[in-house]
């Protein structure tokens, strides 16, 4: 009786199910089941590569002009036509894609830094230190943004940084709100319990115990806000408080292709359209991520 | 062999003197949900602490491990001492390096103890990259030993799983083994097995006795389930409504129960072989919350040898019962109580 000799029984239950290999397998094949998100991600990562490769790829240096091809129609030499200073819009729309992804990883980057920390501490902390971020970050969100980001970028001047430092700002209490609920939630683990019952102190439990169960809901608001970076980086651009010129983005191309609509209708449809599909690809992208770790974890939480 | 060795060895390894644990009331101010809590636990030794839920025995648990401040509530009077030194006014810094090396503490819910973020082997590891010094590697051989220890087949393969991918029977011994990575010389068990089914409970309950012959670790095991504590513990603490009803040699407590409540529990043990027509014994009433403790004796109202005029009156004290045993009852020489009865 006191001798444990045979393998106790309840070992031999658990394993063997597609699950056991490890959690980041199962998040990643419950995302890809969706076609969708398949699509979605696909679209992106050729845009990125795109971004990546525009000087190799563009037919046509995008800032030269040559007033004697001004507004051609698509078709002949341009693919997509020119634009009123002759530039070709092919190579303009490539050497965009740079921009506006550039611009919408500084303003998620800008968001997550002055979102996520605070919404940790402040949902781990509670108290004082709670209640004051939490009516900062109330503040923020309660300011209209267009206008928040046009008095940013007003005081710090144009430019794409700048704005996009502005659209950061903005998207920031997004990320600290999902943050400090989650950090919440999570803070009342038995798990967190025991890592404190272990010995870890206050930052290394919220360092190594309560953010990686933080972010998942992280990476879905991430891919949500990069879409609407990229929305917002258009809208700034387009009112000239983005790219400064000759430089491109979408939105200031279309914001010359709305001042010709006249005479070259077809200019609003690149930019337009790249827009349109870019803020898509990242709405399904994090929806399909969404759906992949619900399912994920409903499929492996045996616990609960 | 030294005056001052002599000494160590006679002292308890944790001494509870007068212990009282507070919550803030939702209307304002503290509630006491705990009140004055005496017990002493010896170097091996395994006492448990019994009660209906409610009664206070994981608070009481809690505030041992220093983890009071982290639920929300505060330890208002009384003192905590763990191997001579007092833990009640010890500073946080402290308690981190006493946290895993001095004690340790396994949970209810095995599953929801490990971080679904991290591999079985990082969270053995990391405690004891912490506390013992170990590089990576030798963290690693570390948890693969323990998991060893605790008899988790292919250990050095299990290492690297996520815990989604074990039992609930195989969590708890994945907690106990990274409780039990740091060699501490206090192991408090707080309902380790209530969440698990009846023949894993059997096994866990075994690899505890295992262990402790083993390392010789002390152990704190706080259950609802007296069977269980028959087969492990040395000592039995009973809890009431926040304060110690009964303590004394498990002996003393299951064969000759000195308050009515432990003889209660004692006759709400199911028997097998008694046929299903039997009604099961059960004490009427619950467990008042805190704050709404009776006058006179916190059980009165639920007891079958209640004396008006006086138990709801007289605040009864710990008096002796029996050779090494104290009931909390005013009327433990009077009355004639049932204990567990050997067929």
């Amino acid at each position: 009786m006191k001798n444990v000799t045979t393998p106790p029984d309840d070992l031999l239950d658990a394993p063997g199910d597609p699950y056991a290999e490890s959690a980041g397998t199962g998040i990643l094949r419950g995302i890809l089941r969706r076609r969708s998100t398949i699509v979605a991600g696909g679209f992106l990562a050729l845009l990125v590569l795109v971004a990546v490769l525009a000087p190799v790829i563009a037919p046509y240096d995008p800032n030269v002009q040559n007033v004697l091809q001004r507004l051609r129609p698509p078709g002949s030499g341009h693919l997509l036509g020119t634009d009123d200073y002759g530039r070709d819009v092919l190579s303009r729309l490539i050497h965009s894609a740079r921009v506006s992804l550039q611009a919408a990883a500084q303003a998620v980057a800008v968001a997550l830094v002055i979102g996520l920390s605070p919404g940790v501490a402040a949902g781990f902390r509670g108290g004082w230190l709670d209640a004051a971020l939490t009516r900062i970050m109330d503040a923020l969100m309660s300011a209209p943004s267009l206008v928040l980001a046009i008095t940013i970028v007003a005081v710090l001047g144009p430019g794409v940084t700048n704005a996009m430092l502005a659209v950061g700002v903005i998207m920031a209490p997004r990320f600290f709100r999902v943050s400090r609920a989650t950090t919440m939630d999570v803070r009342h683990e038995t798990y967190i319990e025991a890592s404190i019952a272990l010995g870890c102190g206050n930052l290394r439990t919220a360092v190594r115990h309560i953010l990686p169960n933080v972010m998942p809901p992280i990476v879905l608001v991430t891919s949500v806000s990069l879409g609407a970076a990229v929305a917002a980086e258009a809208s700034l651009s387009f009112l000239g408080l983005g790219v400064r010129p000759p430089a491109a983005s979408w939105g200031s191309m279309l914001s010359t292709a709305s001042s010709n609509m006249g005479l070259a209708p077809y200019l609003v449809w690149p930019p337009g359209v790249m827009i349109f599909l870019t803020v898509l690809a990242f709405t399904y992208l994090g929806d399909g991520v969404r759906k992949g770790m619900l399912r994920s974890r409903s499929a492996s939480g045996k616990g609960e | 062999m030294t005056a001052r060795q002599q000494e160590a060895d006679a002292r308890p390894l944790l001494e509870i003197r007068d212990l009282t644990v507070e919550f803030p009331a939702p209307v304002g101010g503290w509630t006491p949900v705990v009140q004055r809590v005496s017990f002493t636990l010896g170097q091996g030794e395994s006492v448990a602490l019994v009660g209906e839920s409610g009664s206070g025995k994981t608070v009481t648990s809690l505030a041992v491990m220093g983890l009071t401040g982290v639920t929300g509530g505060r330890v208002a009077a009384g003192s905590v001492s763990f191997d001579g030194r007092e833990l009640t006014s010890l500073p946080e810094r402290e308690w981190r390096a006493l946290r895993g090396p001095g004690m340790g503490m396994i949970f209810q819910q095995p599953i929801r103890s490990l971080n679904p973020a991290y591999t079985v082997g990082d969270q053995i590891a990391e405690s004891v990259r912490r506390h013992l010094g170990l590089n990576r590697r030798a963290a690693r051989a570390r948890a693969i030993e323990m998991l060893d220890l605790v008899q988790i087949p292919r250990a050095a393969e299990r290492v690297d799983d996520y815990p989604h991918a074990f039992s609930g029977g195989m969590c708890q011994r994945v907690m106990i083994a990274m409780v039990m990575a740091c060699n501490p010389r206090l192991l408090i068990a707080d309902e380790p097995t209530t969440a698990l089914d009846v023949t894993v409970q059997e096994r866990i309950l075994r690899l505890l006795r295992d262990l402790q012959e083993q390392t010789g670790v002390s152990l704190l095991f706080v259950s609802h389930d007296l069977a269980v504590v028959a087969e492990l513990c040395q000592k039995v603490t009973v809890m009431y409504a926040g304060e110690v009803v009964e303590q004394g040699t498990a002996a003393d407590v299951f064969f000759r129960p000195g308050h009515p409540y432990t003889s209660g529990l004692l006759a709400a043990i199911p028997k097998p072989g008694l046929g299903t027509g039997r009604r099961l014994a059960t004490i009427p009433g619950s467990i008042p919350a805190p704050g709404l403790w009776p006058e006179g004796c916190r059980f009165h109202l639920r007891c079958p040898h209640r004396e008006p005029g006086r138990c709801d009156s007289v605040r009864p004290d710990l008096v002796p019962a029996g050779p090494s045993a104290q009931a909390r009852c005013l009327r433990v020489s009077e009355i004639d109580l049932q204990g567990v009865t050997v067929a």
